[in-house]
Protein backbone atom coordinates (compact mmCIF):
# COMPACT_ATOMS: atom_id res chain seq x y z
CA UNK A 1 0.00 0.00 0.00
CA UNK A 2 1.41 3.37 -0.87
CA UNK A 3 2.46 5.76 1.83
CA UNK A 4 -0.11 8.49 2.33
CA UNK A 5 -0.41 11.52 4.56
CA UNK A 6 -2.91 9.68 6.73
CA UNK A 7 -0.45 6.87 7.37
CA UNK A 8 2.32 9.29 8.24
CA UNK A 9 0.07 11.17 10.62
CA UNK A 10 -1.05 7.95 12.33
CA UNK A 11 2.51 6.76 12.81
CA UNK A 12 3.61 10.09 14.20
CA UNK A 13 0.77 10.22 16.68
CA UNK A 14 1.37 6.59 17.63
CA UNK A 15 5.01 7.34 18.38
CA UNK A 16 4.84 10.81 19.88
CA UNK A 17 1.30 11.16 21.14
CA UNK A 18 0.47 14.74 21.90
CA UNK A 19 3.99 16.02 21.29
CA UNK A 20 3.16 16.43 17.62
CA UNK A 21 0.33 18.78 16.80
CA UNK A 22 -0.86 21.33 14.32
CA UNK A 23 -1.51 18.90 11.49
CA UNK A 24 -2.47 20.69 8.31
CA UNK A 25 -2.25 19.93 4.61
CA UNK A 26 -1.71 23.10 2.62
CA UNK A 27 -1.62 22.18 -1.07
CA UNK A 28 -1.50 18.51 -0.13
CA UNK A 29 1.75 18.69 1.84
CA UNK A 30 1.47 17.40 5.40
CA UNK A 31 2.63 19.95 7.93
CA UNK A 32 3.01 19.51 11.65
CA UNK A 33 4.87 20.97 14.57
CA UNK A 34 6.50 19.82 17.74
CA UNK A 35 8.21 21.46 20.70
CA UNK A 36 11.77 22.38 19.94
CA UNK A 37 13.27 19.94 22.45
CA UNK A 38 11.93 17.08 20.36
CA UNK A 39 13.12 18.18 16.98
CA UNK A 40 15.98 15.70 16.75
CA UNK A 41 13.83 12.85 18.03
CA UNK A 42 11.19 13.51 15.40
CA UNK A 43 13.75 13.91 12.62
CA UNK A 44 15.52 10.73 13.65
CA UNK A 45 12.26 8.82 13.75
CA UNK A 46 11.27 10.06 10.31
CA UNK A 47 14.70 9.09 9.03
CA UNK A 48 14.99 5.62 10.55
CA UNK A 49 11.48 4.24 10.22
CA UNK A 50 11.33 1.61 7.46
CA UNK A 51 8.02 2.78 6.16
CA UNK A 52 8.51 6.56 6.50
CA UNK A 53 12.10 6.91 5.27
CA UNK A 54 12.28 10.71 5.07
CA UNK A 55 15.96 10.72 4.35
CA UNK A 56 16.39 13.85 2.29
CA UNK A 57 16.41 17.33 3.78
CA UNK A 58 15.17 19.61 1.05
CA UNK A 59 15.20 22.86 2.96
CA UNK A 60 15.80 24.29 6.38
CA UNK A 61 14.69 27.84 6.92
CA UNK A 62 13.06 30.09 9.46
CA UNK A 63 10.10 32.45 9.62
CA UNK A 64 9.69 35.37 11.94
CA UNK A 65 6.19 35.94 13.31
CA UNK A 66 6.46 39.14 15.31
CA UNK A 67 2.93 38.84 16.66
CA UNK A 68 3.11 35.48 18.42
CA UNK A 69 4.94 36.17 21.66
CA UNK A 70 6.83 33.17 22.93
CA UNK A 71 6.76 31.54 19.51
CA UNK A 72 8.22 34.20 17.26
CA UNK A 73 10.77 32.23 15.30
CA UNK A 74 9.71 29.09 13.48
CA UNK A 75 12.40 26.78 12.13
CA UNK A 76 10.93 24.86 9.22
CA UNK A 77 12.31 21.57 7.92
CA UNK A 78 11.17 20.32 4.53
CA UNK A 79 11.77 16.59 4.24
CA UNK A 80 11.41 14.37 1.23
CA UNK A 81 10.90 10.64 0.93
CA UNK A 82 12.72 9.87 -2.29
CA UNK A 83 11.43 6.32 -2.60
CA UNK A 84 7.72 7.08 -2.33
CA UNK A 85 7.97 10.72 -3.45
CA UNK A 86 6.23 12.22 -0.46
CA UNK A 87 7.17 15.55 1.09
CA UNK A 88 6.38 16.79 4.58
CA UNK A 89 7.02 19.96 6.48
CA UNK A 90 8.02 19.98 10.12
CA UNK A 91 8.08 23.17 12.18
CA UNK A 92 9.53 23.96 15.58
CA UNK A 93 8.73 27.26 17.22
CA UNK A 94 11.09 29.05 19.51
CA UNK A 95 11.11 32.21 21.55
CA UNK A 96 12.99 35.11 20.08
CA UNK A 97 14.62 35.87 23.43
CA UNK A 98 16.29 32.48 23.56
CA UNK A 99 16.32 31.02 20.04
CA UNK A 100 18.23 27.80 20.75
CA UNK A 101 17.41 24.81 18.58
CA UNK A 102 19.29 21.54 18.38
CA UNK A 103 21.28 21.17 15.21
CA UNK A 104 20.38 18.58 12.60
CA UNK A 105 23.91 18.33 11.21
CA UNK A 106 24.52 14.93 12.77
CA UNK A 107 21.62 13.55 10.79
CA UNK A 108 21.74 15.57 7.58
CA UNK A 109 24.99 16.98 6.26
CA UNK A 110 23.03 19.44 4.16
CA UNK A 111 21.83 21.10 7.36
CA UNK A 112 25.28 22.55 7.96
CA UNK A 113 25.13 25.47 5.55
CA UNK A 114 21.37 25.79 5.75
CA UNK A 115 21.60 26.33 9.50
CA UNK A 116 24.38 28.85 8.99
CA UNK A 117 22.13 30.76 6.61
CA UNK A 118 19.25 30.60 9.09
CA UNK A 119 21.53 31.90 11.81
CA UNK A 120 22.82 34.63 9.53
CA UNK A 121 19.39 35.98 8.66
CA UNK A 122 17.26 35.19 11.74
CA UNK A 123 19.63 34.69 14.60
CA UNK A 124 18.53 31.17 15.44
CA UNK A 125 21.29 29.61 17.55
CA UNK A 126 21.81 25.99 16.61
CA UNK A 127 23.17 24.13 19.60
CA UNK A 128 25.94 21.76 18.65
CA UNK A 129 26.66 23.18 15.20
CA UNK A 130 30.32 22.75 14.25
CA UNK A 131 30.80 26.14 12.63
CA UNK A 132 27.94 28.53 13.31
CA UNK A 133 28.97 31.79 11.72
CA UNK A 134 27.62 34.08 9.06
CA UNK A 135 27.62 32.69 5.58
CA UNK A 136 26.08 35.15 3.15
CA UNK A 137 26.36 38.48 4.92
CA UNK A 138 29.42 40.43 5.95
CA UNK A 139 30.97 38.95 9.07
CA UNK A 140 30.90 42.24 10.97
CA UNK A 141 27.14 42.64 10.65
CA UNK A 142 25.60 42.86 14.09
CA UNK A 143 21.93 42.41 13.28
CA UNK A 144 19.81 39.73 11.65
CA UNK A 145 18.40 41.21 8.44
CA UNK A 146 15.38 39.04 7.72
CA UNK A 147 13.76 39.59 11.08
CA UNK A 148 10.87 41.87 10.44
CA UNK A 149 12.04 44.62 12.77
CA UNK A 150 14.91 45.58 10.49
CA UNK A 151 14.43 47.63 7.34
CA UNK A 152 15.22 46.23 3.93
CA UNK A 153 17.05 49.28 2.67
CA UNK A 154 20.56 50.32 3.33
CA UNK A 155 20.44 52.95 6.05
CA UNK A 156 23.80 54.48 5.22
CA UNK A 157 22.65 56.18 2.05
CA UNK A 158 22.35 59.93 2.34
CA UNK A 159 21.26 60.83 -1.17
CA UNK A 160 17.97 59.03 -1.49
CA UNK A 161 15.20 61.01 -3.03
CA UNK A 162 12.09 60.06 -1.07
CA UNK A 163 9.74 61.30 -3.74
CA UNK A 164 11.07 58.84 -6.25
CA UNK A 165 10.41 56.05 -3.75
CA UNK A 166 6.80 57.15 -3.11
CA UNK A 167 7.47 58.19 0.45
CA UNK A 168 6.86 61.91 0.10
CA UNK A 169 9.04 64.42 1.88
CA UNK A 170 12.53 65.53 0.99
CA UNK A 171 15.67 63.47 0.87
CA UNK A 172 17.55 62.88 4.08
CA UNK B 1 0.65 44.98 -41.88
CA UNK B 2 4.30 45.69 -41.12
CA UNK B 3 5.70 49.14 -40.69
CA UNK B 4 7.93 50.52 -43.44
CA UNK B 5 11.63 50.24 -42.79
CA UNK B 6 13.04 53.52 -41.56
CA UNK B 7 16.70 52.78 -40.81
CA UNK B 8 19.45 51.23 -42.81
CA UNK B 9 17.47 51.46 -46.05
CA UNK B 10 20.59 52.07 -48.17
CA UNK B 11 23.17 49.91 -46.52
CA UNK B 12 26.77 50.85 -47.12
CA UNK B 13 28.42 48.29 -49.32
CA UNK B 14 31.72 47.32 -47.84
CA UNK B 15 34.69 48.19 -49.98
CA UNK B 16 37.38 45.60 -49.39
CA UNK B 17 40.10 48.01 -50.45
CA UNK B 18 39.13 50.78 -48.08
CA UNK B 19 37.82 49.33 -44.89
CA UNK B 20 40.74 49.66 -42.59
CA UNK B 21 40.63 52.73 -40.41
CA UNK B 22 43.90 54.05 -39.14
CA UNK B 23 44.36 56.14 -36.07
CA UNK B 24 45.19 59.75 -36.78
CA UNK B 25 48.62 61.21 -36.09
CA UNK B 26 48.90 63.50 -33.09
CA UNK B 27 49.62 67.17 -33.70
CA UNK B 28 53.28 68.00 -33.94
CA UNK B 29 56.12 69.30 -36.08
CA UNK B 30 57.34 67.07 -38.82
CA UNK B 31 60.16 67.39 -41.23
CA UNK B 32 62.55 65.36 -43.28
CA UNK B 33 62.98 62.18 -41.27
CA UNK B 34 61.64 63.41 -37.94
CA UNK B 35 58.38 64.07 -36.18
CA UNK B 36 58.24 66.00 -32.95
CA UNK B 37 55.23 65.85 -30.72
CA UNK B 38 54.34 65.68 -27.07
CA UNK B 39 55.37 62.50 -25.32
CA UNK B 40 52.03 62.27 -23.58
CA UNK B 41 50.28 62.38 -26.95
CA UNK B 42 52.23 59.47 -28.33
CA UNK B 43 52.01 57.45 -25.15
CA UNK B 44 48.31 58.22 -24.84
CA UNK B 45 47.73 57.20 -28.43
CA UNK B 46 49.44 53.89 -27.90
CA UNK B 47 47.72 53.21 -24.60
CA UNK B 48 44.23 54.13 -25.66
CA UNK B 49 44.20 51.95 -28.73
CA UNK B 50 45.44 48.85 -26.98
CA UNK B 51 43.56 48.66 -23.72
CA UNK B 52 43.59 45.25 -22.09
CA UNK B 53 40.44 45.09 -20.02
CA UNK B 54 39.76 42.93 -17.00
CA UNK B 55 36.11 41.93 -17.20
CA UNK B 56 34.89 41.80 -13.60
CA UNK B 57 31.52 40.53 -14.71
CA UNK B 58 29.19 39.64 -11.86
CA UNK B 59 25.65 39.56 -13.19
CA UNK B 60 23.41 40.68 -16.01
CA UNK B 61 25.71 43.43 -17.24
CA UNK B 62 28.23 40.69 -17.80
CA UNK B 63 25.91 39.18 -20.37
CA UNK B 64 25.69 42.50 -22.17
CA UNK B 65 29.46 42.64 -22.06
CA UNK B 66 29.59 39.21 -23.66
CA UNK B 67 27.40 40.62 -26.43
CA UNK B 68 29.72 43.61 -26.73
CA UNK B 69 32.71 41.34 -27.06
CA UNK B 70 31.03 39.14 -29.62
CA UNK B 71 31.24 39.73 -33.32
CA UNK B 72 28.24 42.01 -33.84
CA UNK B 73 29.35 44.83 -31.54
CA UNK B 74 32.97 43.79 -31.28
CA UNK B 75 34.92 45.54 -28.60
CA UNK B 76 38.07 44.20 -30.27
CA UNK B 77 37.71 46.93 -32.87
CA UNK B 78 38.66 49.38 -30.16
CA UNK B 79 41.80 47.56 -29.19
CA UNK B 80 40.43 45.35 -26.45
CA UNK B 81 41.29 42.16 -28.22
CA UNK B 82 42.87 40.46 -25.25
CA UNK B 83 40.74 40.20 -22.17
CA UNK B 84 42.92 39.46 -19.19
CA UNK B 85 41.76 37.87 -16.02
CA UNK B 86 44.89 38.54 -14.11
CA UNK B 87 44.83 42.05 -12.69
CA UNK B 88 48.60 42.32 -12.92
CA UNK B 89 48.42 42.43 -16.69
CA UNK B 90 45.40 44.61 -17.29
CA UNK B 91 44.80 48.31 -17.76
CA UNK B 92 41.08 48.69 -17.40
CA UNK B 93 38.93 47.16 -14.67
CA UNK B 94 35.43 46.83 -16.08
CA UNK B 95 33.08 46.19 -13.17
CA UNK B 96 29.87 44.85 -14.62
CA UNK B 97 27.17 43.77 -12.27
CA UNK B 98 25.93 43.92 -8.71
CA UNK B 99 28.65 44.02 -6.11
CA UNK B 100 27.55 42.78 -2.70
CA UNK B 101 29.04 44.19 0.48
CA UNK B 102 30.83 40.91 0.98
CA UNK B 103 32.42 41.27 -2.47
CA UNK B 104 33.64 44.81 -1.81
CA UNK B 105 36.96 43.91 -0.20
CA UNK B 106 37.63 41.39 -2.94
CA UNK B 107 37.02 44.01 -5.61
CA UNK B 108 39.36 46.34 -3.77
CA UNK B 109 41.99 43.63 -3.63
CA UNK B 110 41.72 43.11 -7.39
CA UNK B 111 42.05 46.85 -7.95
CA UNK B 112 45.11 47.03 -5.71
CA UNK B 113 46.79 44.28 -7.68
CA UNK B 114 46.56 46.23 -10.91
CA UNK B 115 49.66 48.08 -12.00
CA UNK B 116 49.62 51.78 -12.78
CA UNK B 117 48.29 53.23 -15.05
CA UNK B 118 44.92 51.73 -14.37
CA UNK B 119 41.40 52.89 -15.07
CA UNK B 120 38.02 51.72 -13.81
CA UNK B 121 34.80 51.54 -15.79
CA UNK B 122 31.61 51.00 -13.78
CA UNK B 123 29.11 49.38 -16.12
CA UNK B 124 25.46 49.37 -15.24
CA UNK B 125 23.30 50.79 -12.51
CA UNK B 126 24.38 48.33 -9.83
CA UNK B 127 28.06 49.08 -10.17
CA UNK B 128 27.42 52.81 -10.38
CA UNK B 129 25.05 53.23 -7.48
CA UNK B 130 23.64 49.94 -6.26
CA UNK B 131 20.93 49.99 -8.92
CA UNK B 132 17.50 48.80 -7.90
CA UNK B 133 19.00 46.81 -5.04
CA UNK B 134 18.80 49.36 -2.29
CA UNK B 135 19.25 46.78 0.42
CA UNK B 136 21.42 45.77 3.35
CA UNK B 137 23.58 43.44 1.32
CA UNK B 138 24.42 45.37 -1.85
CA UNK B 139 27.23 47.90 -2.06
CA UNK B 140 25.63 51.15 -3.15
CA UNK B 141 28.09 51.89 -5.90
CA UNK B 142 31.64 50.63 -6.33
CA UNK B 143 32.94 54.15 -5.82
CA UNK B 144 32.58 53.42 -2.15
CA UNK B 145 35.60 51.14 -2.37
CA UNK B 146 37.58 52.08 -5.49
CA UNK B 147 37.98 55.25 -7.56
CA UNK B 148 35.97 55.11 -10.79
CA UNK B 149 36.77 56.91 -14.04
CA UNK B 150 33.69 56.40 -16.18
CA UNK B 151 30.19 55.29 -15.23
CA UNK B 152 27.95 53.67 -17.83
CA UNK B 153 24.30 53.91 -16.77
CA UNK B 154 21.73 51.37 -17.84
CA UNK B 155 20.09 48.26 -16.56
CA UNK B 156 21.69 46.71 -18.42
CA UNK B 157 23.33 49.19 -20.77
CA UNK B 158 23.13 48.26 -24.41
CA UNK B 159 26.40 47.20 -26.03
CA UNK B 160 26.48 50.54 -27.78
CA UNK B 161 26.39 52.22 -24.38
CA UNK B 162 29.21 50.05 -23.10
CA UNK B 163 31.19 50.94 -26.19
CA UNK B 164 30.45 54.61 -25.59
CA UNK B 165 31.80 54.27 -22.06
CA UNK B 166 34.83 52.53 -23.46
CA UNK B 167 35.39 55.34 -25.93
CA UNK B 168 35.22 57.88 -23.12
CA UNK B 169 37.85 55.90 -21.26
CA UNK B 170 39.90 56.08 -24.45
CA UNK B 171 39.49 59.87 -24.46
CA UNK B 172 40.65 60.03 -20.87
CA UNK B 173 43.63 57.85 -21.60
CA UNK B 174 44.58 59.83 -24.68
CA UNK B 175 44.58 63.11 -22.82
CA UNK B 176 46.16 61.96 -19.58
CA UNK B 177 49.24 63.73 -18.38
CA UNK B 178 52.30 61.57 -17.84
CA UNK B 179 52.74 62.98 -14.36
CA UNK B 180 49.25 62.25 -13.15
CA UNK B 181 49.99 59.02 -11.33
CA UNK B 182 52.72 60.54 -9.22
CA UNK B 183 50.92 63.81 -8.50
CA UNK B 184 49.74 64.91 -5.08
CA UNK B 185 46.12 65.07 -6.15
CA UNK B 186 46.12 61.47 -7.31
CA UNK B 187 47.72 60.36 -4.09
CA UNK B 188 45.11 62.29 -2.17
CA UNK B 189 42.37 60.65 -4.22
CA UNK B 190 43.70 57.21 -3.44
CA UNK B 191 44.09 58.28 0.15
CA UNK B 192 40.36 58.90 0.43
CA UNK B 193 39.91 55.22 -0.40
CA UNK B 194 42.53 54.10 2.02
CA UNK B 195 44.96 53.06 -0.70
CA UNK B 196 48.60 54.05 -0.32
Amino acid sequence: MALTNITIKERLIAKFGDQVSGFEEPYGMLTFESPKENNLKVLQFLYDDEELRFQFLTDLCAVHYPGQTGRELAVVYHLHNLVDNIRIRFKVFTDIEKPDVFTATQLYAAANWMERETYDFFGVQFVGHPNLKRILNVDEMDYFPLRKEYPLEDQTRIDKDDEMFARGGSSL
Amino acid sequence: MSRPVRFNTTPIVADPKDNISLVGMPAGYSGEGFFATKMSDVVGLARKNSIWPLPFATSCCGIEFMATAASHYDIARFGAERMGFSPRQCDLLMVMGTIAKKMGPILKQVYLQMAEPRWVLAVGACASSGGIFDTYSVLQGIDQVIPVDVYVPGCPPRPEAILDGFMRIQDLIGKESLRRRTSEQYKALLGTYGIQ
